[in-house]
């Protein structure tokens, strides 16, 4: 029986964390920053030959297209 | 188990069913057919939940699968263009907080409390039928869309599918909606701090804790959002417990007892400010200050009424379905339509849904859960807030949302006036009321956000704090509504700066210039002059403003999801899917008929309290007889009416007539459609987009 409790618990966990995860990504997206890590994966996957941002760049970068004017970037009115 | 509830076909599925619809059907007979005893706001609650299940189950998905004929096999613009920035691949869930955190507004919350004045059964019922059958509609076709064509605006799309005239016309109806927009949601936090020292303290404070955070974020930690996030928390909080002993200290409270035009100047300055700004120093930090907090406070409300489980005490009809009430003039039809717009059908949304959602999406597949769910939890938010607003005494709610003119300034008077409407209340309640909430009156605190406020006060010290920390709840909610609103102000003088130095443009190319400083300024100060002046007139509006902004705001706002729904039934044509069409057409019909009527009675209806040149005309005999009509003071206020009487006589003009004209552009190619064999509709070609071939 424990063991049974063991693999539950294990799976439970599991599925903890991935809401944690997700939730985290959420809040971020909500704020105009994607996923920094799927930014890095797709550089290294499609452009290895060129530089990657490093977090505190990328960060800036996102912000200040969050809010360049001239995107057609409307948000929460209504 | 989550493919069992969507799709299956076995017996399980069906009995699950039935029982969702029984139960829905149920909750719906108790909070419909109940008259004389409160109904409890939990029945409200199941009958919104159950019908939205029904509506994702069978007519999200039949418009996903039959109408626009969703390709799971087809690439989307992120699988196309992924470029880990902006063009991304996103996890249904995490997309779908995105996009609710971008169409959740006031809108939402503001249009159901001032609904409330027919009772709260009319707008539930416009509230849930509008969003299946047209808001959500809307909001997920416009996605689909915007998804076939690489995540292009609605302005685009419109001028690629029907000609440039219908484009350019768009085009000046969202410039229009942008302005009314931020002139009414500025109006609102004007009525809401009007007079109240902790209210404007508190939100005067968000400014330099924005600051604060914005300097951590950029120079001391940069793009540590949580702990920025959790600084600016517990700064505002500090905020809002510090304003009471602010409020209470007349030393300080006189620096912030401002009255309305003071406040407008205020809030007019403070967008300039923002608006031509670096973004990380103001802008940025206040919006992830008050995203975090529209999520976790509407998110903390639903439980909140689940919990603590309210009594409705607002009959479910009230005697100003007639069109005489103090709130808002006009009968139920056009009106009521018009009143709550956010929640069930938003224009607004067509532009976000063309906006960054359409370049996140995986697969197609995943359409009616981003676009049509996201809209189905905005509509629960407007739920939620009509359960806010109808959970108050309705005596206590119509004293707060008639104006000064109708119900007088003393709680005598008030009591006297809303008691001859026919909700009895004493001065004492009214006195007590306003004493509860930390507050010295609340008369007249017309706009909506006031009575949320006392209402989500009301349900969550129900939740925690009881009586005690009613006055914190209130100010908390003022705070979160003035937040997000603020947030909304700047970033919309910013948009409308674009729009305006576009059009410019046409004339003076060198106005394009977005990185020049003389434009933006210039631009800048065009956009919040535009705004500003319809702020400016609506808080000195003797009439409170939102009386006459109100239904204004809420026609342009059904004029866009008029244009916009115009849109996907002439795609849908052009993709000769016309057999389907009645999707869209069926919405599109139903707020052209309201948006139409609405713009011709707003100015041609004989009636002053409702037609603008009326109004005007009433007036100006006034004035040639040297009268002066109440509840202006003065000759000179009076013309000043009689001027905004006809400025807004032509904006609602101009609403109806874009209308118009965007069904005759419809019309006209609908049948070049139909007169054309193969589908026409311009979107991205399936096989000729090769991935990688338009690589960023």
């Amino acid at each position: 029986m424990p063991d049974i409790l063991a693999v539950k618990f294990a799976e439970w966990k599991e599925r903890g964390e991935a809401v944690r995860v997700w939730s985290v990504r959420a809040a971020r997206l909500m704020i105009g920053i994607p996923d920094y890590e799927t930014y890095v994966q797709h550089r290294k996957k499609t452009h290895p030959e060129l530089p990657i941002m490093s977090y505190e760049e990328f960060f800036v970068e996102r912000q200040e297209a969050r809010y360049a004017v001239g995107k057609g970037r409307f948000r929460g009115c209504c | 188990m989550s493919a069992l509830i969507w799709s299956g076909n076995g017996i399980q599925t069906k009995i699950l069913w039935t029982a969702i619809a029984a139960l829905g059907a149920a909750s719906f007979a108790i909070i419909a057919l109940s008259r004389g005893e409160p109904v409890n706001a939990a029945w409200m609650v199941i009958a919104a939940v159950c019908i939205y299940f029904i509506a994702y189950r069978y007519y999200a998905l039949f418009i996903a699968k039959k109408v626009l004929g969703v390709d799971v096999a087809r690439p989307t613009p992120a699988v196309r263009h992924n470029d880990g920035l902006d063009y991304v691949p996103t996890n249904r869930y995490v997309l779908f907080g995105h996009h609710f955190a971008a169409i959740a507004g006031a809108g939402p919350l503001v249009g159901p409390v001032l609904a409330a004045q027919m009772g709260y059964l009319p707008g539930t019922l416009w509230i849930l039928a509008g969003v299946v059958l047209a808001g959500a509609v809307q909001d997920m076709t416009v996605l689909f869309l915007s998804t076939r064509r690489d995540g292009r605006s609605l302005g685009d799309m419109v001028r690629a599918e029907m000609g440039p005239v219908a484009g350019t016309i768009a085009g000046i109806g969202i410039l229009l909606i942008c302005i009314i927009i931020l002139a009414v949601l500025a109006l609102v936090v004007v009525q809401a701090l009007n007079g109240s020292p902790w209210g404007t303290f508190t939100v005067f404070c968000t400014v330099p804790i924005a600051l604060i955070m914005g300097v951590y974020g950029r120079f001391l930690r940069r793009g540590r959002v949580a702990e920025m996030s959790a600084i600016g928390f517990v700064l505002l909080m500090a905020a809002l417990i510090y304003g009471q002993t602010v409020a209470q200290t007349p030393a300080l409270a006189q620096y912030f007892n401002l009255s309305g035009p003071i406040l407008a100047l205020v809030i007019i300055g403070y967008g300039f400010v923002a608006s031509v700004l670096p973004v990380w120093l103001l802008l940025a930090p206040r919006d992830y200050l008050s995203t975090f907090m529209k999520i976790g406070v509407v998110t903390l409300l639903a439980l909140a009424i689940i919990i603590v489980r309210p009594d409705l005490q607002m009959p479910a009809l009230t005697k100003f379905v007639d069109g005489t009430g103090p709130v808002w003039a006009g009968s139920l039809f056009p009106f009521l339509f018009i009143t709550i717009a956010c929640g069930s059908v938003s224009g607004w949304h067509a532009l976000i849904s063309s906006g960054t959602t359409p370049k996140m999406i995986e697969n197609e597949s995943q359409i009616p859960f981003i676009g049509y769910g996201g809209m189905l939890m905005e509509s629960f938010v407007a739920i939620m807030a009509m359960i806010a607003a109808s959970v108050l005494h309705p005596g206590v709610y119509f004293a707060m949302n008639s104006a000064g003119g109708i119900i007088g300034t003393t709680v005598q008077q008030a009591a006297e006036a809303v008691s001859n409407m026919g909700f009895v209340v004493t001065p004492d309640q009214l006195r007590q009321v306003a004493h509860n909430v930390g507050e010295t009156t609340i008369l007249s605190r017309t706009g909506g956000a006031p009575t949320l406020a006392v209402g989500m006060a009301q349900i969550l010290s129900g939740l925690f704090g009881g009586q005690a920390l009613t006055a914190i709840w209130y100010h908390f909610a003022i705070l979160f509504e003035a937040l997000f609103i603020l947030t909304t102000v700047d970033a919309g003088t910013r948009v409308c700066r674009f729009m305006i130095q576009d059009l410019v443009g046409n004339a003076v190319p060198a106005f394009r210039e977005t990185k020049s400083w003389t434009n933006n300024l210039i631009g800048s100060a065009l956009a919040c002059a535009l705004w500003g002046y319809f702020l400016y007139q609506g808080v000195i509006d003797p009439l409170g403003g939102i009386w006459t902004m109100w239904p204004l705001f809420g026609t342009s706002n059904q004029m866009l999801a008029a244009i916009a729904l115009v849109l996907c039934t002439v795609v849908l044509f052009k993709m000769k899917r016309q057999r389907f069409a009645w999707v869209t057409i069926i919405p599109a019909t139903w707020l052209v008929a309201c948006t139409v009527t609405a713009g011709a009675e707003k100015v041609f209806d004989p009636d002053p309290a409702i037609g603008f040149l009326a109004h005007a005309s009433k007036l100006s005999t006034a004035i040639a007889a040297g009268q002066v009509l109440a509840p202006a003071h003065s000759l000179g206020e009076m013309s000043r009416l009689v001027f905004n009487d006809y400025l807004d006589a032509t904006l609602a003009a101009l609403f109806a007539g874009v209308v118009i004209a965007m069904v005759v552009y419809g019309i006209i190619n609908i049948r070049k459609a139909f007169g054309t064999p193969k589908p026409t509709a311009i979107e991205v070609e399936f096989a000729g987009a090769a991935a990688g071939a338009s690589h960023a």
